[in-house]
C-alpha cells in the first residue's frame, strides 16, 4: 500500500452486535488507493456483516469507520455513490441484452443523460462488445461475461469496488483472467476490497485481513503473514489461524 | 461391483448441452470426484443418477440398477441424495429432520447413529434449532446427515464444499474419508481442483464432456508433456506479462505466491530465462522445474478446447 498517504477506508473499532451476538467486534484497519485488499475469514466470522456496515447497508453498532471520506453512520446513501458491488451470485441480469445491463446498472450507480450514453458506448468499445450489444448476456462466454460484469461496477469511476466471493465456481482460466483484471484496476488507482476461498487468490493481495470470530487476527502483506506463520502458502496461515475460532458459528 | 456405471450420457435443456457422451464408473466403496467448474454438467449427471432427470441417450446403472426403469428401487434407499441447494425443512429442528429423513425410509436415527456419530456430535449442541436457523456449515453437516441416516450404498453429494471456507472443506474430506473407510460409495462434485487429490479417482468435466478420468496422481504424470516452470520474482504483477513475451513461452498463469510457465514443446531448458528477466529489469528471480498439478492440466485443456470451438 502507501500508493497514496489518504486512506480510502478507515475502520476504528467498529462494531455490529445483534441481540446479544456480537457479529464484528471492534474491527480496526485502513485501506489505502489503489490497493488490493483481502478480506478472508471463515464462513460466519463476519465478514459479510462487516462489508454491508462498510457498503453503507447497515448502521453499525458502534466504532468509527469511513469510506471514500464518508461516514457509516451518517453519509450511507453518499457512500453508494463512490463504491462498486460485484459478486459471483449476482453480477449481470441474464435475460438482458448487453447494452440493457451497461443502461440498467449505469443507471443505479447515478450515471444519467449524455453521461450514461457516451460511458456505455466507450465500454462497448474498450471491452470490444459493439458487434455483441444487442447479444442476451446469458449466451455470453464466461470470460466476456467476468468482463463485463466488472466493468459494469466500476462503470462510475469509484473510489473502491467491493468484489464478494468473485469467483466461486470459476473455470481456473477464467478465475485468473479476472484477477488480471483486477490488478489493472488497482494499477489504475481503483481501490479493491476481495473475499475469497481461494487462498492461492490471497497471494495476489497487497495485504491480506484474516478474521476469526468477529476480529480481525491477523493483517499485513500475504509474505510477511506466511513467514510469521513459518508456513509455505496462505492456505495453511488461514487455517492454523480460523482453527482458533471459538464461536459455533 | 460397480456402484455407478455411465455410458454415452448425453442431456440436452432446449438448444443448450448440458452433458454430451459422458462415461465413467465408479468403484464399489471408491471416492470418486466429479471435478469442473460452474457449468461442466456436474449437477445434471448427479440428478440423473439420483433419478430426478432423464438422460437423453445412453445409460447409466447405480448399484446394479437402471436409472430410468428401476428408478423406484433406486430411491427405496440404495442412494443417499445432498443436492447443491439446502433442501432439508427449514422449519423443522436439526433432530426433527433428521428423525424425519430416517422414518421415510422406515429406519430410526438410533438403528444407523453409528454410521452419522462423527458428524452429529459436531451439530449435536444444537439439535433442538430449526434448521433454517443454522450457518452454512452446520447446514452441510445437517443434509449430510439426512442424506446418510437410511445407510444408503451410494452417496451422491452435489458441491458440498462450494462457497464453504479452507477449514470446514478440510473437516468435510476428512468426514468422507472416514465414510468410506465404513464401505460407503462415495460421489462428490466439486469445482475446487486442489480437492482432487483428496479422492481415489476423479473425472475432469468441462463444458459438458468429460476430459479425463483416472487417479489424479496418474492424470498427473500423463500430463507432464512439455517442462513446467515456477518463477518469482519482485515485482510479480509485471513478471506475468513480462513471462508471457518470453520466446519459448507456451502459457503463463498466476499461481498463488508463483507464476507457472509452460515452455512450448522442445523448449526444455530454462537457464537463459534468469538473465532475460534480469534485462527486463527484474530482481529476486527464482526459476524452479515443477511437476504438473491437476490445475495445471485443467488449465491446458481448457485453453485448447477453447480454441478448437
Amino acid at each position: 500500500m502507501n500508493r497514496n498517504d489518504s486512506p480510502v477506508i478507515e475502520a476504528d473499532r467498529l462494531t455490529k452486535r445483534f441481540d446479544s451476538f456480537t457479529a464484528v467486534d471492534g474491527i480496526s484497519f485502513c485501506v489505502g488507493a489503489g490497493e488490493i485488499f483481502g478480506f478472508l475469514g471463515a464462513n460466519g466470522a463476519g465478514k459479510t456483516t462487516a462489508m454491508r456496515m462498510l457498503c453503507g447497508l447497515s448502521q453499525p453498532t458502534s466504532g468509527r469507520a469511513t469510506v471514500a471520506g464518508c461516514d457509516v453512520y451518517r453519509e450511507q446513501e453518499e457512500i453508494k455513490k463512490h463504491i462498486g458491488y460485484m459478486s459471483q451470485k449476482f453480477s449481470l441480469y441474464a435475460d438482458l441484452r448487453v447494452w440493457e445491463n451497461i443502461r440498467l446498472f449505469g443507471g443505479i450507480y447515478g450515471l444519467s443523460g449524455k453521461r450514461l450514453s457516451g460511458k456505455t458506448e466507450e465500454l462497448l468499445d474498450v471491452l470490444g462488445l459493439e458487434g455483441e450489444r444487442n447479444t442476451l448476456v446469458s449466451s455470453l462466454p464466461l470470460g466476456w461475461k467476468q468482463k463485463l460484469a466488472f466493468s459494469v461496477a466500476i462503470i462510475h469511476e469509484p473510489e473502491i469496488v467491493f468484489l464478494d466471493e468473485p469467483t466461486g465456481g470459476v473455470d481456473p482460466v477464467a478465475r485468473r483472467r479476472f484477477w488480471e483484471l483486477i490488478m489493472d484496476a488497482s494499477a489504475r488507482g481503483i481501490t479493491v476490497f476481495v473475499t475469497t476461498h481461494y487462498m492461492d487468490e490471497a497471494e495476489y493481495c497487497d495485504r491480506v485481513s484474516i478474521m476469526v470470530d468477529g476480529r480481525i487476527e491477523a493483517l499485513d502483506k500475504p509474505s510477511v503473514l506466511r513467514d510469521a506463520c513459518g508456513v509455505g502458502t496462505m492456505d495453511e496461515v488461514f487455517r492454523s489461524l480460523a482453527r482458533r475460532a471459538k464461536r459455533s458459528e | 461391483m460397480n456402484s455407478v456405471v455411465v455410458q454415452n450420457i448425453s442431456k440436452a435443456y432446449g438448444g443448450v448441452t448440458a452433458l454430451e457422451s459422458v462415461s465413467l464408473n465408479v468403484g464399489g466403496g471408491e471416492l470418486f470426484g466429479l471435478i469442473g467448474p460452474d457449468g461442466a454438467g456436474k449437477t445434471t449427471l448427479m440428478r440423473i443418477l439420483a433419478t430426478l432427470l432423464l438422460p437423453d441417450t445412453g445409460s447409466a446403472k447405480v448399484c446394479g440398477l437402471d436409472v430410468v426403469t428401476d428408478w423406484k428401487d433406486i430411491r427405496r434407499g440404495r442412494i443417499g441424495y445432498m443436492p447443491g441447494r439446502f433442501s432439508l425443512y427449514q422449519d423443522l429442528t436439526v433432530e426433527e429432520n433428521i428423525r424425519f429423513f430416517a422414518s421415510v425410509f422406515r429406519t430410526t436415527m438410533e438403528k444407523n447413529y453409528d454410521l452419522i456419530r462423527d458428524i452429529y456430535v459436531q451439530i449435536a449442541p444444537f439439535r433442538h434449532r430449526r434448521a433454517g436457523r443454522l450457518s452454512g456449515g452446520m447446514k452441510q453437516k445437517l443434509a449430510l446427515c439426512c442424506a446418510l441416516i437410511h445407510r444408503p450404498d451410494v452417496l451422491l453429494l452435489d458441491e458440498p464444499t462450494t462457497g464453504v471456507d479452507p477449514v470446514s472443506r478440510v473437516e468435510l474430506w476428512d468426514m468422507l474419508g472416514r465414510l468410506k473407510r465404513q464401505g460407503v460409495g462415495i460421489l462428490v462434485s466439486t469445482p475446487y481442483m486442489d480437492e482432487a487429490a483428496r479422492c481415489d479417482r476423479i473425472a475432469l468435466m468441462y463444458s459438458g464432456r468429460c476430459l479425463s478420468a483416472g487417479e489424479p496422481g496418474v492424470i498427473c504424470r500423463e500430463a507432464g508433456a512439455s517442462a513446467l516452470y515456477a518463477v518469482c520474482s519482485d515485482n510479480m504483477y509485471a513478471l506475468l506479462s513480462d513471462l508471457r513475451s518470453y520466446p519459448g513461452a507456451l502459457s503463463c498463469y498466476a499461481f498463488g505466491r508463483e507464476h507457472h510457465l509452460r515452455l512450448k514443446p522442445g523448449e526444455s531448458d530454462a537457464s537463459l530465462l534468469t538473465g532475460w528477466l534480469c534485462d527486463k529489469g527484474h530482481s529476486g528471480i527464482t526459476v524452479e522445474p515443477i511437476s504438473v498439478t491437476i490445475e495445471d492440466w485443467f488449465m491446458d485443456k481448457i485453453v485448447q478446447h477453447n480454441e478448437q470451438e
